[in-house]
């Protein structure tokens, strides 16, 4: 059995599904259907979904919402990420579970606002002072906007981190055809609490790489949560050794874990030269150019990588061996090429497939790049 | 069992605070444990949300909940917690300097009358970076960031968060007796409430301006500022507010897949693009879902993507969609294969693409429209005289064409139309009516 549906609606029953109960959020084109989505769906199940007064106050309510038990979610577009910023450090540092839809539209600043772009991914990664890690997943198409947004859930869960799903504006708003039954169920992953009868240090980690359990507000311990640079407890600290140990384990958690984020799908094709990149909603041209090129007699592979950050640098490795030169397509002037850049040998030439003027790359992009046609 | 009374709030064992010698800071936070002693909540059911400056040293010296969070933004961790939680109590210490850069929340937690209490430490300048004016630096006062004088009118908080609906407002200084019975009526208020606390920066303030407890109430008085409780009203706090507003959506079942069954069958091989090019308010993007799920019913894969200007009212609506026997997703935009084009603004948004039209496609157009240039076979569709409304015309449009190409099966459109049965009635009539168009 098929449907019809857009990303935004895909999203929200992701969301649902992942056991959200929160949203707070923002208008703004073209992040503004999962905000009345989830207005409209959140009090069937006794949850809350509310527009904040801007976008700083989206975060906030956000974040004190998941510090008081709730699995939230928050949705906007690049102008909304910039005013996010400030609290996705302190989410960051505070350790909070929370997943940020950004359906990307043109920048820089309002830019284009029905336009679509894949133009925050460098921002998303490093877009708050200290540069500590987030993990940003993102979709190419409708039923990946869903099972990709339970598997955020899932993630912001695991490592107490904000989780982004990067998306776009033409996968959000276009409909399209899904069959019901493809959908991927990702098992939901419960909150990690501290049991009600032992003793709760907030941030208490036997290892660098180990994620605290939570208690919420309310709940059977008292809470101590701080933006500051803080020791176990949670109380500010300029003691060198507990700074560097809460630093070092901010990174730990993400960076010793790489494995369990990793999410790619790999076409390697025996004797291929040509290896091409992408990700999001550019990976549909992508695939579909490898076709053409495979049934005009290249030889090509490919690589769509759903988990932006971290890079996945062992699948990226992988799928590099062997190939002369590596095509990276993206709605932006190389953002993403320069994660791939880093990680070629010497003898293979990256080369870069982009498009800045509000209009989709085609196969026939990568192709007339690629001198596949 | 029965909870022993508590005698202090304080986390004894990490005391003295670290404010320094004359600042009012300890004196507020000490009168603040007297009210939380008068009132014996449990500690893991108070939040004290502490802001940035010097009062946001002391969550520490709490035994509560606490979140230490950034300038400004206490309010929305506090509104979030209390949204999360409402039978918690959540208690904000911002400074004179949070309620400058926090404003815009305050102002809205006032609005939306959130169930917590605001207390203010006003020192009348930021005691923590070195003595900068705030918004609540009284005219023609010296801080490091007015050498010269100040010249800004100081905010009135209490004034401001009272008039945008803050149901408890008081004010008070860290030299008043009954400060702790205040702070204990505002956190008993069931809804938000504000009080400002004046004192002295020892650091910055009382030495650059000589300023003491004397010249303190001095100002207060050359303000108007009264002490006290200034006003208290009686009006639903907003998070259970919220609550009983949503409360008949309890247990409605959540947005789900809706299936479309195969029903129909269609001859078409290759991919099809259609492009339908009207204007706002026509129900162009409303016709072309039809369309779309029309050939979903018939066995095909449909997408649909609507474009239109940000002004929704005005100008151009078009929708593409792309039909094709496999589910592949066409990318970019090449040259539709089908064009309906129903009123000024599409054929104007359209123009280029109406021209770029191939010798194999098929331009469907009001005939009111023509002449148009284009290459395509051009197929008159002759509206005006079936004095339908303009909102069918797209409806029309599509019936017509899917008598004209054979797509797939009208009865399929028509199947379409009715899924949503409040405009069953009107669509289905729209179609019928299409079948003079062709001429």
């Amino acid at each position: 059995m098929r449907e019809f549906i857009d990303g935004a609606e895909a999203i929200v029953r992701g969301a649902l599904d992942a056991g959200c109960d929160f949203f707070a959020g923002y208008p703004i084109t073209p992040a503004t259907p999962i905000l009345l989505h989830m207005v409209r769906e959140l009090p069937k199940i006794d949850g809350v979904a509310i527009q904040a007064e801007d976008e700083i106050a989206s975060m906030g309510f956000c974040i004190g919402a998941a510090m008081t038990g709730c699995r939230v979610l928050t949705a906007t577009s690049g102008p909304g990420i910039s005013l996010y910023s400030e609290n996705i450090g302190l989410a960051i540092m505070g350790e909070v579970p929370l997943v940020i839809i950004n359906v990307q539209r043109m920048g820089p600043s309002t830019g284009g606002a029905t336009t679509t772009a894949q133009g925050d991914i460098q921002f998303m990664r490093w877009g708050m002072s200290g540069g500590y890690p987030v993990i940003v997943l993102s979709p190419t198409n409708v039923l990946e906007c869903y099972s990709l947004t339970r598997r955020a859930f899932n993630l912001a869960e695991r490592f107490r981190v904000p989780v982004f799903l990067a998306t776009d504006k033409e996968t959000v708003a276009t409909r399209t055809t899904v069959n019901i039954s493809a959908y991927e169920q990702v098992p939901v992953r419960e909150r990690t609490l501290t049991a009600a009868e032992a003793e709760f240090i907030p941030y208490h980690v036997a290892q660098p790489d180990e994620v605290p359990p939570m208690s919420p507000y309310g709940g059977p311990h008292v809470v101590r949560f701080t933006s500051s640079s803080h020791n176990e407890r949670g109380y500010l600290t300029k003691n060198p050794a507990d700074v560097e140990g809460l630093n070092r384990h901010l990174v730990a958690k993400i960076d010793e874990h790489v494995d369990e984020i990793t999410l790619v799908m790999t076409d390697i094709q025996p004797g291929a030269e040509t290896l091409i990149v992408s990700y999001g909603l550019t990976a549909r041209a992508a695939l579909e150019a490898a076709e053409l090129a495979r049934a005009a007699g290249h030889a090509v592979s490919t690589l769509v990588i759903y988990s932006l950050w971290p890079v996945p640098e062992a699948a990226i490795r992988a799928a590099l061996d062997g190939v002369r030169r590596v095509l990276v397509a993206e709605l932006n002037l190389g953002q993403y090429r320069r994660e791939i850049e880093r990680l070629v040998r010497d003898d293979q030439q990256v080369i870069g497939v982009h498009r800045v003027d509000g209009q989709l790359i085609s196969p026939h992009d990568i192709l007339q790049k690629g001198e596949l046609l | 069992m029965i909870q022993a009374e508590r005698t202090t709030y304080l986390n004894e064992d990490l005391l003295p605070m670290p404010f320094c010698p004359g600042c009012g800071h300890s004196t507020i936070l000490e009168k603040l444990d007297e009210a939380l002693v008068n009132l014996q909540l449990d500690p893991r059911q108070v939040v004290l949300v502490t802001d940035i400056g010097c009062q946001g040293l002391s969550d520490k010296y709490f035994s509560t909940n606490a979140f230490h969070g950034l300038h400004g933004r206490s309010v929305t961790y506090a509104t979030g917690i209390k949204l999360a939680n409402p039978d918690l109590k959540v208690i904000v210490l911002i400074g004179d300097g949070g309620c400058g850069i926090g404003g815009h929340h305050l102002l809205n937690a006032a609005r939306r009358n959130i169930g917590m209490t605001v207390l203010v430490f006003n020192n009348l300048n930021f005691g923590m970076t070195g003595g900068e004016h705030s918004v609540m630096t009284p005219v023609d006062a010296v801080t490091t960031t007015t050498r010269y004088g100040h010249v800004e009118q100081p905010l009135d908080i209490c004034g401001t968060v009272q008039v945008n609906g803050a149901s408890f407002v008081a004010r008070s200084t860290s030299f008043e007796k009954d400060l702790p019975d205040l702070i204990t009526q505002a956190i008993q208020h069931d809804g938000f409430s504000l009080v400002d606390i004046w004192e002295l920066c020892s650091a910055y303030y009382a030495p650059s301006n000589r300023f003491n407890k004397k010249l303190l109430y001095a100002t207060m008085d050359e303000l108007g500022y009264d002490t006290g409780v200034l006003f208290q009203g009686d009006r639903p706090e907003y998070t259970r507010a919220y609550r009983e507003s949503v409360q008949d959506q309890r247990g409605k079942p959540l947005i789900a897949p809706r299936p479309l069954d195969t029903r129909y069958t269609s001859n078409l091989t290759g991919p099809v693009h259609c492009a339908v090019a009207g204007a706002a308010g026509k129900k162009i993007g409303t016709a072309a879902a039809a369309f779309s799920q029309g050939a979903i019913l018939s066995g095909l894969w449909a997408t649909q993507r609507n474009e239109y200007p940000v002004t929704v009212k005005t100008g151009h609506s078009v929708a593409d969609v792309i039909l094709s026997r496999e589910d592949t997703v066409q990318m970019g935009k090449p040259s539709p294969d089908v064009m309906l084009v129903l009123f000024p603004e599409g054929l104007k948004k359209e123009q280029a693409r109406v021209a770029d039209l191939s010798e194999d496609a098929v331009l469907y157009i009001n005939a009111d429209l023509l002449p148009v240039e284009t290459r395509a076979r051009v197929v008159p569709l002759n509206f005006s005289a079936t004095r339908q409304k303009k909102e069918y015309w797209a409806m029309m449009g599509i019936a017509a064409l899917l008598v004209d190409t054979g797509l797939y099966p009208l009865a399929a459109f028509r199947d379409a139309a009715a899924l949503r049965r409040e405009f069953a009635e009107k669509n289905l009539a729209a179609i019928d009516a299409s079948a003079g168009l062709l001429g």
